[in-house]
């Protein structure tokens, strides 16, 4: 028997999950991610020429397709229901707003979830090619997951600032941009010219990408699960924070 | 069955709502008059907690709406203004969905999204998806919603704005089958839908109440007897502020 909280919070959710797929939108958007994934492994990394079945390549691309897909798939969450004013009727239900985050939050994840797991076929592929490592594939698979739930965590939050959709998407993207190139050499080299080294170390460690390839290693650490247990909770918290405050103004 | 206690509400330095107190019964329909940004829908969206009051509140059933929002919203059915519906669900699916937060389940949840189907009029539409509905339909769709679990009170911002003669006489009349049991508040500025289903009438004005009585009581403070000549003697000269956001 569920409770209160999750009965409320799965309803919402439910709702959010087949709003997706009420148009066409939902599968032309799995069929680019699909094939966006497929181009960058097989062609920009030549997965073939590499001779290894080795899905390396594969799972590098992950953070920089998410940066790109995840923002689209969660800019809708909060500014449509404000720009319709379907907000007034959801926060006047006796639903919490915490029911109400979550579930949308959850039903954003599950839609990318679909997206990464379609992504399986390539793994069959190179099993049936060679060998790779089990532990890697499974690692490199919970990681993608992880990824891309702090990437929608983060598209939740600025979904929730405002009611244009593609302002929702730039500061989506720009954030999660920034939490994939923190701690990128390239990067930091900038940052270290005039910072101080706890900061430097400090933008290093909100990276997501140390964190991903330790789980492709094929171990799973809990300080990585962790982390971005942590950047969900975080981005929800705060846009938390953001819907009361827009309630009361 | 509301008791609502010097409501406030600023924004910024705009006073929309001047410390507000009334109460409804059971039985009675109160009828919310007011020119255009007077306070109407800042008060019923403090009412119904979409909108925090900065200070105030109001009793549902005995419920604080700012205490403990979640039993108050359980007793309270509200029909925004625009009456807002998620434009990608079917009727029939949008009704269920609202079956499910008011925390109905199984058998008693498709009666609920039956009985409000047919209450509202709504039989030939309910698989179509709201998108495609004309505005008459979506109104109904909305006033579906805001009656599927039989609330003690029922809220309702402006339900017959941008209905055509035929579609206002049928929301009126499902708002008059329901009086007796419920007590009601509509806001409206079509002041013949007062004198039409309200027992009882308050004028705002600038975030204040500046009159209340029975539609009669009302048309008797101006000597025509008639009730535009009350409001524009009560209303007029106020420069109009809109707070519609």
């Amino acid at each position: 028997m569920m409770n209160a909280f999750t009965g409320n919070m799965f309803e919402i959710f439910k709702r959010e999950f087949r709003a997706y797929f009420a148009s066409p939108v939902a599968y032309v958007f799995l069929v680019f991610y699909l094939m966006l994934i497929g181009f960058l492994t097989f062609f920009v990394s030549r997965f073939y020429e590499a001779n290894q079945a080795d899905l390396k390549y594969f799972f590098f691309w992950f953070p920089w397709v998410n940066l790109l897909l995840v923002p689209a798939a969660t800019m809708r969450l909060w500014t449509e229901e404000r720009r319709t004013g379907t907000l007034e009727l959801l926060m006047t239900l006796p639903v919490t707003l915490p029911q109400a985050l979550v579930g949308k939050f959850l039903a954003a994840w599950l839609f990318m979830m679909i997206g990464v797991l379609l992504t399986l076929p390539v793994v069959f592929t190179t099993i049936y090619l060679g060998s790779p490592d089990a532990g890697a594939v499974i690692g490199g698979y919970a990681g993608a997951i992880l990824l891309s739930g702090a990437y929608v965590a983060v598209g939740t939050l600025t979904s929730a600032m405002t009611r244009n959709q593609v302002i929702s998407f730039v500061i989506a993207f720009v954030i999660c941009l920034f939490l994939a190139l923190a701690g990128w050499p390239p990067v930091m080299e900038i940052v270290n010219k005039w910072a101080p080294g706890w900061l430097v170390n400090g933008i290093a460690s909100l990276s997501v990408m140390p964190h991903f390839e330790s789980l492709q290693r094929g171990v799973i650490d809990v300080r990585d699960v962790i982390y971005y247990v942590s950047v969900m909770a975080l981005a929800l918290f705060g846009a938390h924070l953001v819907l009361e405050n827009r309630k009361s103004s | 069955m509301l008791e609502v206690r010097q409501l406030r509400k600023n924004y910024g330095s705009f006073e929309a709502v001047k410390g507000i107190s009334f109460t409804v019964k059971q039985g009675e329909i109160l009828g919310f008059l007011g020119p255009n940004g007077a306070g109407k829908s800042t008060t019923m969206r403090m009412v119904t907690g979409f909108l925090p009051p900065t200070s105030g509140t109001a009793l549902i059933g005995g419920h604080d709406i700012v205490e403990t929002p979640i039993p108050a919203k359980a007793l309270i059915g509200y029909l925004p203004e625009n009456a807002p519906v998620y434009p990608e669900m079917t009727v029939a699916g949008f009704l269920d969905f609202v079956a499910g937060v008011r925390g109905y389940c199984g058998a008693e949840r498709a009666r609920r999204v039956d009985s409000a189907v047919e209450c509202c009029r709504l039989g030939a539409v309910r698989h179509q998806m709201v998108e495609t509905l004309s505005k008459g339909y979506k109104q109904r769709v909305c006033f579906a919603q805001a009656v599927l679990h039989d609330p003690s009170l029922l809220v309702m911002d402006e339900p017959t704005d941008g209905l055509d003669p035929n579609q206002k006489h049928l929301v009126r009349d499902m708002i008059k089958t329901m009086a007796a049991e419920k007590a009601i508040i509509i806001s409206t500025h079509i002041l013949e839908e007062v004198e039409a289903v309200c027992t009882r009438a308050m004028i705002i004005n600038e975030g204040r109440i500046v009159a209340e009585g029975t539609p009669v009581e009302l048309k008797a403070r101006h000597p025509s007897g008639r009730l535009d000549e009350v409001f524009r003697s009560l209303t007029q000269g106020t420069a109009e502020k809109t707070t519609k956001r």
